[in-house]
């Protein structure tokens, strides 16, 4: 081995020692120079652009041999500043910026956002049924998609591009309700504090019903693909292990504590948006590793198949908003040649017939509403745990503060706690068990 | 608490907290109010302290708290500087000296078992003066099924507030969280580090006296000025 190969493998001297830059491939020039060196400690930085870390999540290993002693996390590459944001924004703006946090359960953030808004504004109680039925609609739906994503690259890094594609390609039924309710794909920024933005376009029942079917007759692909493959258990048995005490400690929730046996579900202990009058189980596993966590999503997905078709049955017609003018934004979306906004028609309604719809408009447009002095809490059962929000006001027209309680934020604090004295490779395995999406755990 | 004709001394009275004032109507800040309103001058208080009972749940859980730290011979006045009840949700404003003995005593009493932790957040008042910093943490009990919140301050000239991390190792990130978005130091911490920006930055950005920053956008051919310069309504 001449130095020549050192330098094909990137390798430079530092103050720290020598540092290798591996872009794959090399691993046998990169081994055979360590083994050299006196130094048998190595630090492997995987990541921030990694494409099994899940996002920009830098992983900070120290390996001895295969196995991982010292396991760290490196996050930020991602804070964006949406909390200082919204503080200078009005209370509705909000919804769009909490719709991007974690980009895959979008609803999620909004609902919980909105619901710590009302809670502060005194109208939970006057949102509208119908709203109600399509915000756990929406939700389900969108944990399905969120699960989806974190099974297909949950699988994708460990080699099963089929469950990947398979993952995606029903992900996109989801995504195509979405698109037709919401008008758009993801930052949908449907839910607003006091209801919805719109009502369901026509047609959107049949739609999601259609969806329901499809993906129902194709939830057995996952367990002939995936559940029993023994090469797929081989991975994720036993991998990532975190005990019930492990998980109230670091704070984990959602499937990383239901994998433990302990049902804790905020829909069932703390219910919210009448999720109390839905029927459905929480999933359950009693492994407490990776594989559990993997079953508990292929069940969930099936609960929220049941709920979303409960859904359906009770939406009657109603309002999506609550009554009062003062808070309710008084518009009616269209797309237009700039994107989604007011449609033309209803602004030539306001400008021409109705005073007071045009008074509202502009104060709600230019102003926004006032919320009462004071701080609430509101926690949603988002697809990767306890989704909470701290809103405070000063009674003004923004937010004085708010903070998001992101659960990938608190379960990626699991990682260190699951990955030490595992292999280099199970490391993989955990982290997408955790599901972390970085735009939640940065924000 | 001592007593004097044979009544209990009432707590420690916290003035009601005023985190600002509120003037005029409209936005108007110049000439061009009209309406009369121009001079109002409001302050903004936060919700004051609840008096008994609080209702539901909350009195067994006040009742359960104080008897728990009584029995570990705190002074509960001292140690819970106010309980609030606003908008169906408990707080319990806590002295920062005894934030550890309070939340290993609302983890460990049977009675109580707030198992989880949901992190810190932390709020900026600069017109609360001697109380600028605020650190929330909202606790819930899974036995239990209960959420609280306790609300700890700390002075913008000393900025520091003992860890909980030793009760509660979820708050590892959540305190270096809120050390680098508000400098708020917490004591005991294993690393108190910063998370979200870079380790050589400057200043605490969620702040209220740190800048948002931005630069005017032009939209459809006029200037939209940086969101911190637009007008805001009072």
């Amino acid at each position: 081995m001449t130095t020549h190969h050192y330098e094909e493998a990137g390798a430079r001297e530092t103050t720290e020692g020598r540092v290798f830059t591996v872009t794959g491939g090399d691993w046998g020039e990169v081994v055979e120079a360590v083994a050299r060196a006196d130094d048998e400690r190595i630090i492997v930085n995987m990541g921030p652009q990694h494409p099994s870390t899940h996002g920009v999540l830098r992983l900070i290993l120290e390996i001895d041999g295969e196995t991982v002693t010292e396991a760290r996390c490196g996050i930020g590459y991602l804070h964006t500043g949406i909390e200082k944001n919204m503080e200078f924004r009005t209370w509705v703006q909000g919804t769009t910026f909490v719709t991007r946090m974690d980009y895959l359960t979008p609803l999620f953030n909004e609902t919980a956002y909105c619901l710590a808004v009302e809670k502060l504004l005194g109208i939970t109680a006057d949102v509208p049924e119908r709203a109600n039925v399509v915000r756990v609609l929406m939700m389900e739906l969108n944990r399905i998609s969120s699960h989806l994503v974190a099974l297909a690259t949950g699988g994708m890094e460990i080699g099963s591009t089929t469950l990947m594609i398979y993952g995606f390609r029903d992900r996109e039924l989801i995504l195509d309700v979405f698109e037709l309710v919401t008008g758009l794909r993801m930052n949908h920024a449907y839910i607003r504090p006091g209801g919805l933005a719109q009502d369901l376009p026509p047609g959107a029942v049949d739609k999601i019903r259609e969806a329901v079917a499809v993906f129902r007759s194709r939830m057995h692909e996952y367990d002939k693909l995936a559940t029993t493959n023994p090469v797929f258990k081989a991975r994720l048995v036993d991998v990532g292990h975190l005990d019930l005490a492990g998980c109230l400690a670091l704070g984990a929730t959602g499937p990383i504590l239901r994998a433990t046996g302990l049902p804790h579900d905020l829909r069932k202990t703390d219910p919210y948006c009448g999720y109390e009058d839905y029927e459905f189980e929480v999933a359950t596993a009693d492994t407490a590793d990776s594989y559990g966590r993997f079953l508990i999503r292929l069940e969930e997905m099936k609960q929220s198949l049941r709920i979303v078709e409960q859904c359906l049955d009770r939406l009657k017609p109603g309002p999506v908003m609550v009554g009062d003018k003062k808070i309710a934004w008084p518009a009616q979306l269209a797309v237009g040649p700039d994107g989604l906004g007011n449609s033309l028609d209803h602004i030539r309604k306001i400008m021409g017939t109705s005073m007071e719809a045009l008074i509202h408009h502009f104060k709600l447009v230019t102003e926004g509403f006032r919320v009462p002095v004071g701080q609430a809490y509101a926690a949603v059962e988002s697809a990767k745990g306890e989704l909470g929000v701290h809103v405070v006001s000063d009674g003004g027209t923004r937010p004085y503060r708010v903070h998001f309680r992101d659960p990938s934020f608190t379960n990626l604090q699991t990682m260190a706690a699951m990955c030490e004295g595992g292999q280099v490779a199970d490391v993989i395995v955990a982290v997408a068990g955790i599901d972390p999406v970085m735009g939640g755990v940065d924000r | 608490m001592t007593e004097q004709n044979g009544v209990p001394a009432t707590r420690k009275e916290i003035p009601v907290e005023v985190i600002g004032k509120r003037q005029g109507m409209f936005g108007a800040q110049d000439t061009g109010d009209t309406s009369g309103f121009g001079g109002l001058t409001r302050p903004v208080a936060l919700p004051p302290a609840s008096a008994r009972p609080y209702g539901g749940w909350f009195d067994e859980v006040a009742d359960e708290f104080e008897g728990a730290l009584e029995e570990q011979g705190l002074d509960v006045a001292e140690v819970v500087e106010k309980t609030v009840v606003d908008r169906g949700e408990l707080t319990f404003h806590v002295a920062r000296e005894h934030l550890l003995k309070a939340v290993r005593t609302l983890r460990d009493d049977p009675a109580l078992r707030f198992e989880l932790c949901l992190g810190v957040s932390g709020v900026h008042y600069p017109a609360d003066k001697g109380r600028e910093l605020h650190a929330v943490y909202h606790l819930r009990s899974i036995t239990h099924t209960r959420l609280i919140r306790l609300e700890v301050t700390a002075p913008d000239t000393d900025p520091h507030i003992p860890s909980v991390v030793s009760v509660y190792p979820t708050n590892d990130w959540h305190e270096r969280e809120t050390y680098d978005f508000f400098g708020l130091v917490f004591d005991g911490h294993p690393a108190l580090t910063r998370i979200m920006m870079p380790d050589d930055w400057l200043g605490h950005p969620q702040r209220k006296d740190y800048p948002l920053g931005g630069i005017p956008v032009e939209y459809k051919g006029a200037q939209i000025p940086a969101p911190d310069q637009r007008r805001s309504y009072s």
